[in-house]
């Protein structure tokens, strides 16, 4: 392994959390090779020595190396979930306050936080005279500009969105499709590093932290993980990625009965009144 | 295996429509405008159509209306594939009883993205 890999495996990890194995070379000549190019350096090596004392060039090498793949309602289970029980049960549970807070970390170019804003919006009737914060996050810059510009391409636009919530939701503008004024203003978006101090979010109710971890170094997720019980409320949720889990990295989570990418603080106050799952936001009103 | 009608008058839409279906493994039959559509439902009523809009004899929405007339016409879900691309387009198709709507150009990914969103993936 070369050197300059070495050195690049080392910025990434204490920079962003990112694990990058051996394996990655591919990667990393395919992503650094226009930085490089761009940048008028001759090789990684270069670039690696550069970006000891160049903060633009660093957040340049880290925009390149996130994964930004995502796209709205991925893998439905969570926002079924989301819809299906969260939500009637912070209704139950919220009822004197009627605000809800939720993040969505790791947002990439918004698909998540903008389909939690679709399925806020179908409820708006059941949840009048509530607050509701989105506040969605990332590392990168790039990725946040196109999530505030909330202008998706023709692909995108098509990938995951059922045709009835692109009528609904969207505006042709050219060949894009443009999220409208209604949605967007319902999130707020942040640039935020997973492993710099996050305290001043907040704590919220709902944390979406979906398919990022799974890139992260053990030390990193479990430090991730620690910080981000700290911000949830005792009775929130946090909810992983399909291919995630918390074992062997936090004890402060334990998983919800009804959907398997969801999962309770465990020291969460024992639940009253129960909610079957499915229960509609109008049951958990009246449950009150 | 579930079965779709792909309905398109371009020969080479039609071979990649059914590459990308049979790779997710769907069955497909073909046909090439909405009066021989209509003809091939009488015969056996498949579980999807992927359905083209602008195409000669009989264009996309006249068979959907047709079809959805037909005794066991409710039953496939109709998922339209077309370069018509606005607004107005997507409502009138599924007021007329479309299921989704692809725009083309289209990808695996979109096809199986809309495939499942019908229940069909």
């Amino acid at each position: 392994m070369s050197n300059a890999f070495v050195g690049l495996q080392a910025f990434l990890l204490k920079s962003s959390g990112l694990s990058l194995d051996k394996e990655k070379k591919y990667l990393v000549e395919a992503r650094l090779t226009p930085v490089i190019e761009q940048a008028g350096l001759s090789d990684l090596g270069e670039l690696v020595t550069m970006i000891e004392t160049d903060k633009a060039l660093a957040k340049k090498v880290i925009e390149a190396m996130t994964v930004n793949e995502t796209f709205f309602f991925r893998d439905r289970q969570p926002f079924d979930g989301f819809r299906n029980f969260i939500l009637p049960e912070l209704i139950k549970q919220r009822m004197r306050q009627r605000k809800i807070r939720v993040w969505s970390a790791a947002c990439s170019t918004g698909q998540e936080p903008y389909s939690l804003a679709m399925i806020l919006d179908e409820e708006a009737r059941a949840m009048a005279g509530w607050t509701v914060d989105i506040v969605a996050t990332d590392i990168a810059e790039t990725v946040l500009k196109k999530a505030r510009d909330g202008i998706y391409t023709h692909f995108e636009a098509q990938r995951g969105l059922p045709a009835q919530h692109l009528v609904r939701h969207f505006v042709k503008r050219k060949d894009n499709w443009v999220i409208n004024q209604n949605i967007r203003s319902r999130v707020d978006f942040r640039q935020q590093n997973l492993m710099a101090d996050f305290s001043q979010l907040g704590v919220f109710d709902v944390i979406f932290c979906r398919n990022v971890l799974i890139y992260f170094a053990p030390d990193q997720k479990r430090d991730v993980l620690n910080r981000m019980a700290q911000r949830l409320a005792p009775d929130g949720y946090l909810v992983l990625g399909a291919a995630e889990s918390v074992i062997g990295y936090s004890s402060e989570f334990k998983p919800h009965s009804d959907n398997r990418v969801v999962l309770t603080r465990r020291s969460a106050p024992a639940q009253a009144e129960p909610l079957r799952a499915g229960a509609s936001l109008e049951q958990a009103r009246s449950a009150k | 295996m579930k079965n779709v009608l792909v309905v398109d008058d371009s020969p080479m839409i039609r071979r990649i429509a059914k590459k990308i279906l049979e790779e997710l493994n769907f069955k497909t039959c073909e046909a090439e405008d909405g009066q021989k559509a209509l003809a091939a439902v009488n015969e056996a009523m498949p579980d999807a159509i992927l359905l083209d809009w602008n195409m000669p004899v009989m264009d996309g929405l006249e068979f959907l209306i047709s079809l959805r007339q037909l005794p066991n016409g409710g039953s496939p879900k109709v998922l339209f594939c077309t370069t018509e691309s606005d607004v107005k387009h997507i409502t009138r198709a599924m007021q007329a009883g479309a299921d989704e709507y692809i725009m083309k150009p289209f990808n695996k990914q979109i096809v199986k993205s809309k495939f499942e969103e019908v229940g069909l993936c």
